[in-house]
């Protein structure tokens, strides 16, 4: 053994970017957007996977559900918003923030799923059936059918099925939000975006929702913004950790829970932010 | 950076000042061992058989401390790596320490003290293997990627030094038919210390993993 040889310990290395063949639901590409005077995300880029869940983490403040509400357009509803960059659903590559798209048009695209439940003051099944008047879909059996597939696919068809007529008020909170879910659901989105879903829940509606989220990348993409670390790590593909308005570190989720390769995602995952 | 939750903080520095301390006997059980068999020192063989009971302890609770930590705390990334490494060298060094016991047992077995020549071959084995030791968990301690990559690159000197003893010994078997049976001791005693050599290596994978994230493997060929 030659005493002298020093060899250098292998560094961390940078997982490789996205490969080219994996499918991809959504691009955002350099969206910078504004509220009036004061600009909530700088030039943040991130694939968004197709059918898998992807989960944005961060501080409060940091510009997550900004972001999130972006892909439809919430921000449209306040005065002083404004975009610039792209979020391109494909395959057609349609920019979601762009002033030439409708955003009615882009929420009969992309469902979104609040913090707190929010159903209609309607039956169960109106709520469900909403999304798809606003279609234009009013045929008797379609809207039937529909209902109940995306009941079932919310997972709550079982508790649902006979008083589809009662009113959806009479449900219990993670209820609500399952219903909820199935109303984002029955227009078939291509998108379906969760607003920390699970935060006004139990654990036992919290564990009934994440189960459900993760079957449900199997028919619709998901983005999910949460602040329970342990949810993104449980039931996402991909995490995104944003600081400041800016993307910090995006990567399959094994990877940013078990070895971060920027210091600022480890320290926030560990606890260690100041 | 500290955490915000000072516990967590406490915690871990509990923890890998336990597996440091652990690391700490087995060098100490280690060293006792080949001293014992080289000095023929039965009292000191049996003292080094009963320490190794110290080992076993710190060991186990080591292990339930980190379980502890796991299930309390939840932690992620190299807050995770290190009660996961913590727990896989605390069972390293406890299985030095058995190694060391067994050197230890074999001393008052011996139909004589050995030889001044087999004595300073195993006890220079012993002294590459224990220094090897005392190395990874300096490393630990001082949390240095780079030292437990150098530990673990020069591993193959034990097990070359070990052929050459074992080859001593077998031609000592040869040349004195006579001396068989302690020679079989001393086989035995050349490949524990080899396997604490080996610990010691597989210590060193550990420490760079918790610190890095990364495994260590195919090593080159020097």
């Amino acid at each position: 053994m030659n005493e002298t040889l020093h060899i250098t310990s292998p560094a961390v290395t940078t997982p490789p970017p996205t490969p080219s063949d994996v499918s991809i639901r959504a691009r955002v590409s350099e969206l910078n957007f504004w509220y009036g005077k004061f600009q909530a995300l700088h030039s943040v880029s991130m694939p968004i996977q197709d059918n898998k869940v992807t989960a944005i983490i961060g501080p409060s403040g940091c510009g997550k559900s900004t972001l999130l509400r972006c892909f439809n357009r919430i921000h449209d509803l306040y005065p002083g918003a404004r975009y610039e960059g792209a979020i391109e659903l494909m395959p057609d590559g349609l920019n979601l923030v762009s002033r030439s798209v409708d955003p009615i048009l882009v929420r009969l695209m992309v469902g979104m799923v609040f913090q707190k439940p929010n159903p209609f003051p309607k039956s169960i099944y109106e709520n469900v059936a909403a999304g798809l008047y606003v279609r234009g879909i009013r045929n008797r059996s379609e809207v039937d059918g529909r209902v109940e597939h995306a009941l079932k696919q919310a997972a709550i068809w079982e508790e649902v099925q006979d008083r589809l007529k009662k009113p959806a008020y009479e449900l219990s909170g993670g209820q609500q939000q399952r219903l909820c879910i199935a109303r984002a659901l029955a227009p078939e989105p291509k998108l379906l975006l969760l607003d920390e879903p699970t935060s006004a829940l139990d654990p036992i509606a919290t564990a009934k929702i994440e189960s459900l989220i993760a079957d449900l990348a199997n028919d619709v993409t998901v983005v999910i913004v949460t602040h329970n670390m342990g949810q993104a790590a449980r039931i996402s593909d991909q995490t995104a950790f944003m600081h400041l308005g800016k993307l910090v570190e995006y990567g399959e989720t094994e990877q940013i829970f078990t070895n971060p390769t920027v210091d600022q995602t480890r320290d926030y995952i560990t606890g260690r932010f100041g | 950076m500290d955490h915000t939750l000072k516990a967590v903080d406490l915690d871990l520095g509990s923890l890998s000042h336990a597996v440091a301390a652990l690391g700490d006997l087995a060098v100490a059980q280690v060293r006792a061992a080949v001293d014992v068999f080289v000095r023929h020192d039965l009292p000191g063989a049996e003292k080094v058989v009963r320490a190794d009971n110290a080992v076993d302890l710190q060991d186990a609770e080591i292990e339930r401390n980190a379980v502890r930590f796991i299930a309390l705390r939840q932690p992620m990334a190299d807050d995770l790596r290190r009660p996961i490494a913590a727990m896989k060298m605390a069972m390293q060094l406890e299985r030095c320490g058995d190694l060391a016991k067994n050197i230890a047992k074999r001393v008052p077995r011996l139909d004589a003290a050995p030889s001044e020549a087999k004595a300073a071959s195993i006890a220079e084995l012993g002294r590459m293997a224990a220094e090897r030791l005392a190395a990874v968990i300096n490393a630990y301690r001082s949390n240095d990627a780079q030292g437990a990559y150098d530990v673990w690159l020069k591993d193959t000197d034990i097990d070359e030094r070990h052929e050459g003893v074992v080859r001593e010994i077998v031609a000592g078997m040869a040349a004195e038919p006579d001396s068989v049976g302690d020679s079989i001791h001393l086989l035995f005693i050349a490949k524990n210390l080899e396997r604490i050599g080996d610990h010691a290596t597989n210590v060193a994978e550990l420490v760079h993993y918790q610190i890095t994230g990364t495994d260590l493997s195919n090593r080159p060929k020097l």
